[in-house]
């Protein structure tokens, strides 16, 4: 057992290759947080007018007008109402909203959750189907094999991957919930409330990333090294498993890491077609009744979590290609 | 220039997809131009007598929740959607391009910030872009097309600025630059007019984009507000009566689906006409397989041969026929004998090797009269027996020990994965062979060597794990290809000689393949000398320079500069050039560049035939030449009398 931990262990050489990718890392991702965190400061100071006259109507009284204002602290100078954002944010204060009255941080709290789950099981799903789909056409249709289903595979992936979540998830409404009524179409209630809103976010991502797995793994299976993994005879599928696939992840994660952002964003549009109640709809709901202190709190969530899905990435791709630490310096 | 362009995207239409994405394309503007003009006044009827109704004979796709109808509904909310659409796109392009040229346009400093941001703002979805500026502008169309057109920004910005600074990079911006010509000049005159293709493409594609987007934002009820329509807003109202009236969601949803793939379609269609210029390849003649009085026949190879290979043929199929880049070779290895396979590249060498060796990928194809190793027949033989023998017995090595690594995965364990599946050792005991084998071809420090990557092993270390690699089963046999060519002098000789050494050590065979005659001279007893596709003369290293009788080896030859070669005349070459092996021409394939060709060998192709001594040569003035030592007189010979026969 000493062995093998002795085995795992990095390298010397490598270390310093890690700890200056660690730091370059961090570094960027402190700048994007910045500039996330104040941009959803400026939002509500971009806005044209006064934004509390804008959520209250122009009948609402003056003295009501004044007091929200004085309560959202919107008359300090700029600077000093940017000091305490920051310092309420640090606190882990996210305002109130204007609506219900309630803090902002305990809207999200109630919310996330929701919202966390559809995205999670999608990204699994879409992962857990594209991955092995795209590695077996691969291997199908490789050296111009197999032209029948290339075509078939290819257009059916390119015409689903075309279709966007919501108009999916109308048409799941249409044939799973009216027409054939098998599952629920609104609301979150037990596990098949989830099958519609999961397969509405996950069935893009998931053509778009079957394809390009199968167009990475037909690059590595093109590649000298792949010669060299026959020629010392190994059985087909640790050509394909140990070797082929792992090379065609790395190119894979960079862009499953933007489906997976994207598909963040789409839980607002997917939320509202199915009722969901996630951060999505509060988003949708707090931008039309211009309760900006929740949408600024719920902007910044989305966008921490967008920050934390590049994150995983580049983490992920240093993990698998031992050269990109170096190759990003 | 312009006749250039103009066929290119003829060319764009002419293919099947480019076909119908444009006439798509063509359709979707057509209607968003006249549908409004044509049927306004049927899409807003009201009638309060036919509300929310399924479709029928009057009202196909049914009517809505004042009785209007819907198809004319979605019909003329083409105009709203695509206009919309296209507004929201040229204010992304615009401010994209002005983003991404502002390293250009502002300089470098203010350039950089910019780049710096736009990175930043990229990294989020357009969605969410396109929520936050919502937010900023106000819901409604005005600040929906703002929104989109902002979260497009950045992607496009980014784009300008990826390929402003390959051009920039340019000499003839540099020349323009130093010729004083203005920033936002030279941005105008000579930087975008050399992007223009991709950013038309990526525009086109964005346009797609945007109209999926506000159909996103309308449907939120964020973009489009009543009585404005757009599809977007006609979902949204279609699917709160889904239940009742399923056709008000569905044919809104169809109408962006297509309207955003003719988009899509006509940016990706216009890609790939661009990218496909090269004309079309030319036609080919089928080779015509030519027919041998006699087979060649292997050398004896004495007692306990190694290997044995007779009428050996690989075949490719090819635009016009199938190609034989490989034909009838033939030829044996005794027990720890070292053979070498000359020729120019295109010569069936490496094919050759990788036939023998089983690594021949369809659609290649490998026959042979026979084709044994270690007495096994690789023609019959159970695939699991093949390739336990093989695995354990034949050794690779490859030229170019940069990419015939995977370059993923530690060398130790790409060394230990052999042992573990031919010889049942357990990870542990795999990697401390790997580690042995690695100290056995001289590695330093061969532990942590094992636990390094690829791209940490110079080049010749890298050839040198190669050939471990091989030694981790016990070989009887060693193929190498070109082990030599990538790597430098100094360290080509370090690597021969570990393969000299190891042949003495185990008694191993090794098939050496190099266009360098000298290399092969070094390190083999045999040399097989290959043109186009067949093995033209077999003879003994040491007798290469006084019993070389084929016209090709001699020139090879003489093409070698040594010690007393004239440094002030041009090194010699073969005139002409190697014979494609799509179209081999009849008779001998040397014979358009042989001094000595006369009609016969441009009528029919001479057999490889063995002379007293087993010296083999393909070549019917094979006479002609033989017991003349390749001298210094012959190069000049060779040359002059070459560029002769060079037609």
């Amino acid at each position: 057992m000493t062995n093998a931990t002795a085995e795992v262990r990095t390298l010397p050489g490598l270390d310093g290759a890690w700890t200056r990718f660690a730091l370059r890392r961090l570094g960027r991702l402190l700048v994007s947080v910045w500039v996330l965190v104040t941009a959803a400061f400026l939002m509500i100071h971009l806005i044209p007018g006064d934004p509390v006259r804008a959520a209250l109507g122009t009948t609402a009284p003056l003295s009501l007008v004044r007091a929200r204002r004085a309560a959202l602290g919107l008359d300090d100078p700029l600077v000093v109402q940017y000091a305490h954002y920051l310092r309420d944010l640090f606190a882990g204060r996210l305002g109130t909203s204007m609506t219900s009255g309630l803090p902002v941080s305990q809207i999200i709290g109630d919310r996330l959750p929701a919202t966390l789950g559809v995205a999670g099981y999608a990204f699994a799903l879409a992962i857990a189907v594209s991955i092995p789909l795209g590695l077996v056409m691969a291997v199908l249709t490789r050296g111009g094999r197999g032209r029948p289903a290339e075509l078939a595979f290819t257009s059916t992936s390119v015409v689903l991957a075309a279709i966007p979540e919501f108009l999916l998830a109308v048409g799941l409404v249409f044939v799973f919930g009216v027409h054939l009524g098998w599952v629920p179409v609104a609301g979150r209630s037990g596990p098949d409330s989830y099958v519609l809103p999961v397969l509405s976010l996950a069935v893009g991502p998931a053509a778009v990333l079957a394809r390009i797995v199968r167009v990475e793994t037909l690059g590595v299976l093109q590649a000298d090294f792949i010669r060299t993994v026959r020629a010392k005879r190994l059985p087909d599928r640790f050509i394909y498993l140990r070797h082929a696939l792992p090379n065609a992840l790395t190119a894979t994660i960079t862009l499953g890491g933007l489906l997976l952002s994207a598909m963040v964003a789409g839980t607002v549009l997917v939320e509202n077609v199915f009722a969901w109640p996630g951060l999505g709809s509060t988003i949708v709901q707090s931008i039309l009744a211009k309760d900006y202190p929740v949408v600024q709190g719920v902007v910044l969530v989305y966008g921490v979590g967008v920050l934390a899905v590049n994150l995983a990435v580049d983490v992920a791709l240093a993990l698998l290609d031992p050269r990109s630490t170096i190759r990003e310096s | 220039m312009s006749s250039r362009l103009r066929s290119r995207w003829a060319g764009v239409v002419r293919t099947p997809v480019g076909m119908s994405a444009t006439a798509l394309l063509a359709a979707v503007l057509l209607l968003a131009v006249l549908a409004p003009v044509l049927w306004s006044a049927k899409a807003n009827a009201v009638h309060t007598d036919q509300i929310m109704q399924g479709s029928s004979a009057a009202h196909w796709m049914g009517t809505d929740n004042l009785g209007r109808d819907l198809f004319y509904r979605v019909l003329v909310a083409t105009r709203l959607s695509v206009e919309l659409a296209l507004l929201a796109t040229v204010i992304g392009v615009v401010a994209g391009l002005l983003l991404g040229t502002a390293s250009v346009s502002l300089g470098a400093r203010a350039g950089r910030f910019v780049t710096a941001v736009v990175n930043i703002a990229v990294a989020f979805p357009g969605l969410l872009l396109a929520l936050f500026f919502a937010v900023i502008f106000g819901t409604g169309t005005k600040g929906a097309v703002l929104a989109i057109g902002l979260a497009i920004a950045p992607g496009f910005a980014r784009l300008t600025h990826t390929l402003v600074a390959t051009i920039a990079g340019r000499d003839f911006v540099a020349a323009a630059r130093i010729a004083g010509v203005s920033r936002i000049r030279l941005l105008v005159r000579h930087v975008l007019p050399n992007v223009g293709e991709p950013l038309v493409v990526n525009a086109t594609i964005a346009a797609g984009g945007a109209l999926l987007a506000f159909s996103g934002l309308s449907f939120l009820g964020i973009g489009v507000r009543a009585p404005d329509y757009d599809w977007g807003r006609l979902l949204g109202d279609g699917l709160n009566g889904i239940y009742v009236h399923p056709a008000g969601a569905l044919a809104p949803g169809v109408a962006v689906v297509v309207a955003g793939l003719a988009f899509n379609l006509f940016g990706e269609a216009i890609a790939k006409g661009i990218g496909l210029r090269t004309p079309l390849a030319g036609e080919r003649r089928p080779s015509s397989a030519p027919a041998y009085e006699t087979p060649a026949r292997p050398a004896p190879a004495g007692e306990d041969p190694v290997l044995v290979v007779e009428g050996l043929r690989v075949d490719f199929p090819g635009a016009g026929g199938p190609v034989t880049p490989v034909r009838d070779v033939a030829f044996a290895l005794r027990r720890g004998e070292a053979a070498g396979i000359v020729g120019e590249s295109g010569a069936g060498k490496s094919l050759t090797a990788l036939a023998i060796a089983q690594l021949i990928e369809e659609p290649g194809q490998v026959h042979a009269d026979r084709l044994e190793f270690l007495g096994e027949n690789l023609l019959d033989t159970s695939a699991r027996t093949k390739r336990h023998l093989l695995g354990t017995s034949l050794a690779m090595v490859f030229q170019d020990p940069m990419t015939s690594f995977n370059p993923i995965k530690r060398i130790g364990r790409q060394l230990a994965e052999v042992a573990e599946q031919h010889q049942g050792m357990n990870r542990r005991q795999a990697l401390a062979r790997a580690v042995d084998r690695l100290r056995a071809v001289r590695v330093p420090a061969p532990e942590r060597r094992a636990r390094q990557f690829p791209h940490e092993f110079s080049g010749g270390m890298r050839q040198r794990a190669m050939i471990s690699m091989g030694l981790m089963g016990t070989p009887a046999l060693i193929v190498a290809d070109e082990p030599t060519t990538a790597l430098d002098v100094t360290v080509q000789r370090q690597v021969l000689s570990l393969l000299r050494s190891i042949r003495a050590a185990d008694d191993v065979a090794l098939l050496l393949i190099s266009h360098d005659i000298t290399v092969v001279g070094q390190v083999c007893d045999r040399v097989l000398v290959m043109y186009a596709g067949r093995v033209v003369e077999d003879l003994p290293t040491a007798e290469l320079l006084t019993h070389a009788r084929h016209p090709y080896t001699r020139a090879l030859l003489a093409a070698v500069p040594d010690m007393t070669t004239d440094r002030d005349r041009p090194l010699a070459v073969i005139p002409g050039r190697p014979i494609d092996p799509a179209n081999v021409p009849a008779g001998c394939a040397f014979a358009p560049r042989c001094a000595f060709a006369d009609e016969r060998c441009t009528r029919s192709d001479p057999a490889l035939v063995p002379d007293d001594e087993g010296r083999r040569v393909a070549c019917w003035n094979a006479d002609l030449t033989a017991g003349q030592p390749v001298a210094a007189a012959q190069r000049g010979r060779t040359t002059s009398q070459g560029t002769a026969g060079d037609e």
